[in-house]
């Protein structure tokens, strides 16, 4: 019974957290996309899709973090995992994730062309 | 809401024509793009594959699989979309292949439509488009 009681308050805050960043411009109208997509046949698809965007994230963060150690710079690589965390982003709706993505890409391009 | 394939059915004894359920292939290295587009399509009433890369959607039709849709990622390890769609469409197959990108470069999505694509769309895609390609396929069986 607890157990169910302290998951029901999770969700509520959850919920509340990204009704804030919705309102803040940090989620865009693809969250309210995947908000509609939940129902009783997928009761906590939104949680699932977060949890494994966090997933996923935390792996590219990593990924990156390791090739910005290297020299010289691999663009490809950072450009390429870039491009990894920036279709998930916008898959959630993290608008502003994406849009940094975007402006990473393009630094990964004049990186690449000053050799 | 009942989706299937007019041309595959057959009437049943209380003279209600049967449909088969439609197949939907996803074809995507990304897990948050393969969820949601499996959600949506099994929404639509699809049974759905997922795969990782272009290769493995290749090898799926050599061994004699077949689908209804193929949703097409671009950019993938191994085989990416472009080259995927190319060597289906060499193979002979027909099935309807949708690309989904997360890139925005006309150019880029224009290469992608020539290897073969019957539609190109940004990704992820929504319910809207999904119920588009619906209609299409419903059309193209009657």
């Amino acid at each position: 019974m607890e157990r169910n009681q302290l998951h029901r308050q999770v969700a509520l805050m959850r919920k509340s957290l990204f009704d804030q960043w919705l309102l803040q411009g940090y989620l865009d109208d693809q969250f309210i996309q995947l908000e509609e997509l939940q129902d009783d046949a997928n009761p906590n698809f939104v949680e699932e899709v977060v949890t494994l965007f966090y997933k996923d994230s935390s792996r590219l963060l990593v990924n990156i973090d390791q090739a910005l150690e290297k020299k010289p710079l691999d663009f490809t690589k950072l450009d390429g995992y870039m491009h990894q965390f920036k279709g998930s982003s916008s898959s959630i709706g993290a608008k502003k994730v994406k849009a940094e993505c975007t402006q990473f890409h393009d630094y990964c391009r004049a990186g690449n062309a000053e050799g | 809401m009942v989706v299937g394939t007019g041309a595959s059915g057959s009437m049943a004894a209380d003279g209600v024509e049967e449909r088969k359920q439609m197949s939907a292939l996803i074809v995507d290295d990304n897990s948050v793009i393969q969820k949601i587009h499996k959600v949506i399509m099994t929404k639509l009433g699809f049974e759905t594959q997922v795969v990782d890369n272009g290769k493995m959607a290749v090898d799926l039709h050599t061994s004699g699989c077949s689908f209804d849709v193929i949703l097409m990622d671009m950019e993938m390890p191994v085989m990416n979309g472009i080259e995927a769609t190319k060597e289906l469409r060499a193979m002979g197959v027909e099935t309807m292949i949708v690309g989904v990108t997360a890139c925005s470069l006309e150019s880029e999505k224009q290469a992608f439509k020539e290897a073969g694509l019957n539609e190109c769309f940004v990704k992820p895609l929504n319910m809207e488009e999904a119920k588009s390609l619906v209609k299409k396929l419903n059309k193209e069986d009657n």
